[in-house]
């Protein structure tokens, strides 16, 4: 594997290169109602059904900022330690584009809700010492634009505005990662983050979450290059290629004698490149202006404190004290990764498991599962109670390790708890000294030429006989049992 | 004495005490709005919702349920969107445009339970000082110059609403002032109009012209008849953020001309070159009026003054160049067919929907918010813009309100300004009110020597419609302004 610290460099003809990135993300707020209408917000709704007069832009139609939706911006803010600006405005954007009703944008340029702030990633789970930190420049609100949909009829474009008018978290980065796998990182944490929030749903794939990404190639220590825009990127996977690409591609056209333009470029997922959309000079003036029918936001601070008093343990607080619990720094990272994990987790932490032996548990054989039939830990048909209780039957030797993997295989398809299943298929384990030992003469027995190569010095038959006695019955021994009458027997 | 010749004051009250029926009311008007088609003061004429709403409040009055404005038929400027009937703010971009709703305002005076006689023309978009953007003809003021027939202006942009006034086919209507469109007209056509502190008025269902200027306000024959309509219209709206959460005063309950104690400012910057002798004698005669009524006469100082109008016009046009971009050909309104891209259909129908003012503005709006000039122009339009509002909070530490004339000129001929600039200097003395956002009222003074009438400017602090109104009645009173446009339609 490779070492984590060692900094990402292009290999050009002149020598290394290293990548500057930067990410705006573009967040959809968790919120019933739009940015500052009273229109529903649900995804996959029926086109043009989500819309209200405001959304529509309709003669004479005013808009009024929806409290809830600057709540959870300011929460984002807070959980991510940024400075949150009591006084913000918000500001037109101004184009014309078929989905922009209003013809402008509100968005906020020139006084954000949201000011600096940090997120500290870590660069390799296993290593806890690997971590960076990720400047925050700001976080404003904006609503989203609506849809088109080319797909419709022969000739003509139809316009679907449900999504317009919603609110966006723009959180925008310093140019502070040099890496994909620092700009990889930095989105999942962030995406992390918001979701123990509750803030955005991190949903990329339904378009909740995506990034513009930022990307300039520079020798080490020079200054910045000039960087491209890459718009709407919507997943990891996706983001970490256009940096990896993009730095290809501007290392190899700066070293044939090109220069780098400043423009915007589109991703395409299916080839792995990007393509240009528009260049600077192409851009367009969008004549950024107070709006007019807003009055400046101004927060006070009740609101601020009912906002932080909201704000849960957040996933690195939430490693931190598990791994004081004597959970691995590894199984930490990866219970703490995604807020429905770690809700499930504390959930079987608070039944009173051992806390190291249930992480082991959780992430070997509950993520195995799931992985297994493609489930999410909220799918997962095993509750943390029920979960408990199998730690426990195991802790308490009613039923063995081996044992435990069957009955958890069942529990997977039955939903039914342990207990149930233990005692309805009689798989409670035997400390019956009699009934062993009688199993444990008969494998003797059936194995004499084994037991003379035992006896012979062969020490790690011992093992053979082990398995030969809990398999004659039926895994149900208290291994420790089998252990001692065999060594009993044996030696 | 017909029912069209009296204030809705009298109409009211004659109504509830039961001398005439609020049928009898909707009939007349209805009867005269429809005999005064040469003014082209309605874009739409509404006689059925009239009559409705004079049933109705004929059926509360026997049941003892009235409302306030119970058996009054109003005029609507054609800027306030009406649930069902067309709403075109005077602009072919919006022709057949029939909104599923109805502007808080217009709702408010339909719940006080006023009838809609139809709706008024405008300048385009409420851009113009003179009825002559209108996409549907210019209306013609019911007033002309002595022994002259040509055809005069009624002002702007409230024009229809003040020709109509004037001409006693309505009552009393609504108006909206972003530079004076209230308060010019008013004065051009020799009657009473009222806009009051930026916020009393909802704008929700207004057609956006300046969002931070525009406001609503109420034109009659008296102070009175403003007073009572502004009292309907007014109120806190939770679908307008800029909306004061405030108590409506009751401004009619608390009309008084007496003035004992205040003092009216004179703000020395007012006195301009080029204004007619006409206008600086009536000036002249309101301070003597006021002083009359018990009030003190004060100079006071606006030094920022010369500045507003340039101000007014890099504000005004920058938010209306955004306000007008959702007229767009996408959704609604008049779109251009047979072009080829989507920009195409935009510049097409962008280029036949709005008229030539509306596109200067649009272009004066997008220049100074452009990239490279929007510190120069819109970002130091803003400051001068809280100087200006500094002025007034100055000035009015040392009075209680601002008398000035309403506008440098009485009403032109149709056609004769053809210089925007020119035009635009005729809300040079309303202009300074919008940009602070403060109550202001136009009562009419006397007429000129063409026999035209010559309107009062009254600026009150903020908040403080009172004692505007107050004044208003004062002038009034003393003024004894009865004069009538000689009936030629």
């Amino acid at each position: 594997m490779a070492d984590a610290a060692a900094p990402f460099r292009i290999k050009g003809e002149t020598g290394e290169w290293e990548v500057v990135v930067g990410l705006e993300v573009h967040a959809q707020v968790v919120s019933n109602a739009k940015l500052f209408s009273g229109a529903a917000t649900a995804f996959g709704a029926e086109p043009n059904t989500q819309v209200s007069l405001v959304d529509a832009a309709m003669p004479g139609m005013l808009p009024v900022p929806n409290r809830e939706c600057i709540r959870q911006a300011v929460r984002t803010g807070l959980a991510l330690g940024a400075k949150i600006n009591k006084w913000s405005r918000f500001d037109r954007k101004n184009y014309f584009y078929a989905d922009l009703p209003q013809g402008y944008q509100i968005s906020q340029l020139y006084h954000p809700l949201v000011g600096e702030g940090e997120v500290e990633v870590l660069l390799d789970d296993k290593d806890e010492t690997s971590t960076k930190r990720i400047g925050i420049e700001r976080i404003h609100v904006e609503q989203d634009a609506g849809k088109l949909m080319h797909d419709q009829h022969p000739t003509m474009s139809y316009v679907d505005l449900n999504r317009s008018g919603v609110a966006l978290m723009e959180i925008v980065s310093r140019p502070d990662m040099r890496s994909p796998a620092e700009a990889g990182a930095y989105l999942r944490k962030l995406r992390s983050i918001l979701r123990y929030v509750g803030s955005c749903d991190g949903n990329m794939e339904e378009g909740s979450m995506r990034a513009d990404v930022n990307v300039s190639v520079r020798k080490p220590g020079a200054e910045f290059g000039t960087r491209t825009e890459t718009k709407n990127v919507n997943s990891v996977r996706f983001v970490m290629a256009v940096v990896e690409h993009e730095a290809k591609r501007q290392v190899e056209l700066i070293e044939s004698g090109g220069t780098v333009a400043q423009e915007t470029r589109l991703f395409d997922p299916d080839k792995g490149v990007t393509r240009s959309l528009r260049s600077k000079e192409d851009a367009h003036d969008y004549r950024y202006f107070p709006d007019p029918d807003l009055l400046p936001l101004e927060l006070d601070e009740a609101f601020l404190e009912d906002c932080r008093k909201s704000i849960p343990e957040l996933p690195d607080a939430k490693r931190k004290r598990y791994e004081l619990m004597g959970i691995s720094p590894y199984n930490a990272s990866v219970l703490t990764a995604e807020v429905e994990t770690a809700g499930w987790f504390d959930a079987l932490l608070a039944t009173d498991v051992d806390p190291k032996q249930a992480s082991n548990w959780t992430v070997a054989e509950l993520f195995g599962a799931l992985n297994r039939r493609g489930e999410s830990m909220a799918e997962s048909p095993v509750s943390p109670a029920h979960a408990a209780e199998l730690l426990k039957l195991v802790a308490d030797g009613t039923i063995s390790g081996t044992i435990a993997k069957q009955v958890f295989e069942i529990m997977l398809e039955t939903g039914d708890p342990a207990s149930k299943i233990v005692d309805e298929r009689g798989l409670r384990q035997t400390s019956d000294t009699g009934a062993i030992d009688a199993e444990i003469d008969k494998v003797l027995a059936a194995n004499a030429d084994k037991v003379a190569e035992y006896k012979g010095g062969k020490q790690q038959l011992f093992g053979f006989f082990v398995g030969q006695t809990m398999k004659a019955m039926q895994g149900k021994a208290n291994p420790q049992l089998v252990n001692e009458r065999l060594r009993a027997k044996l030696d | 004495m017909s029912l069209t010749s009296k204030t809705i004051a009298e109409l009211r009250d004659g109504f509830r005490a039961g001398e005439f029926k609020a049928r009898e009311i909707a009939e007349e008007y209805n009867a005269a709005v429809a005999a005064a088609k040469l003014l082209n003061a309605y874009t739409v004429e509404t006689p059925d919702e009239a009559l409705a709403a004079a049933d109705a409040a004929d059926s509360a009055r026997l049941g003892g349920d009235l409302k306030p404005l119970s058996g009054i038929p109003l005029g609507i400027k054609d800027l306030f969107a009406t649930n069902g009937v067309d709403t075109t703010a005077g602009s072919r971009i919006l022709e057949g445009f029939r909104p599923t709703y109805e502007s808080t305002v217009s709702g408010n005076l339909r719940k006080a339970g006023a009838g809609m006689l139809g709706k008024l023309n405008m300048d385009e978009f409420a851009m113009g000082s003179s009825n002559e953007t209108s996409a549907w003809g210019p209306v013609i003021s019911p007033w002309r110059r002595k022994g002259s027939n040509v055809g005069l202006t009624p002002g702007g942009s409230s024009g229809g609403s003040a020709a109509a006034v004037a001409a006693e086919i309505a009552p009393g209507v609504t108006g909206t002032d972003t530079g004076g469109s209230i308060r010019q007209p008013a004065a051009f056509a020799g009657i009473c109009g009222i806009k009051p502190t930026y916020g009393r008025c909802s704008r929700w269902g207004i057609v956006s012209f300046a969002s931070s200027l525009d406001q609503a306000g109420s034109m009659a024959k008296t102070v009175r008849d403003c007073a009572i309509l502004l009292e309907a219209m007014a109120g806190f709206d939770p679908k307008d953020s800029t909306s004061l959460d405030l108590p409506v005063p009751q401004w009619e309950a608390n009309l008084s001309s007496d003035l004992k104690g205040k003092h009216v400012g004179i703000p020395k910057e007012y006195r301009i070159d080029g204004v007619p002798e006409d206008i600086n004698k009536l000036w002249d005669q309101g301070i003597e009026w006021l002083k009359d009524a018990g009030a003190t006469a004060v100079e006071i100082s606006l030094p920022h003054t010369k500045y507003a109008l340039p101000t007014y016009y890099i504000i005004a046009p920058a938010e209306a160049s955004s306000n007008l971009a959702r007229y767009d050909g996408v959704r609604y309104g008049l779109r251009v067919e047979g072009v080829k891209t989507l920009d195409d259909m935009y510049a097409a129908t962008r280029a036949d929907g709005f008229g030539a003012e509306v596109k200067r503005r649009i272009m004066i709006g997008t220049y100074v918010l452009s990239a490279g000039f929007y510190d120069a122009y819109f970002t130091k339009a803003q400051k001068v813009r809280t100087l200006i509002k500094q002025d007034f909070a100055k000035a009015f530490e040392q009075c209680d309100v601002i008398l000035t004339p309403t506008a440098p000129s009485a009403a032109f001929g149709i056609g004769e300004t053809t210089d925007p600039l020119a035009m635009y200097l005729n809300d040079v003395f309303a202009v300074p009110a919008s940009l602070a956002g403060l109550p202001a009222m136009s009562v009419p003074g006397g007429l000129d020597g063409q026999g035209l009438p010559l309107g009062l400017h009254l600026i009150g602090n903020e908040l403080d419609e009172q004692t505007v109104l107050n004044a208003g009645l004062a002038i009034e009173e003393r003024a004894g302004f009865t004069a009538r446009p000689e009936k030629w339609w």
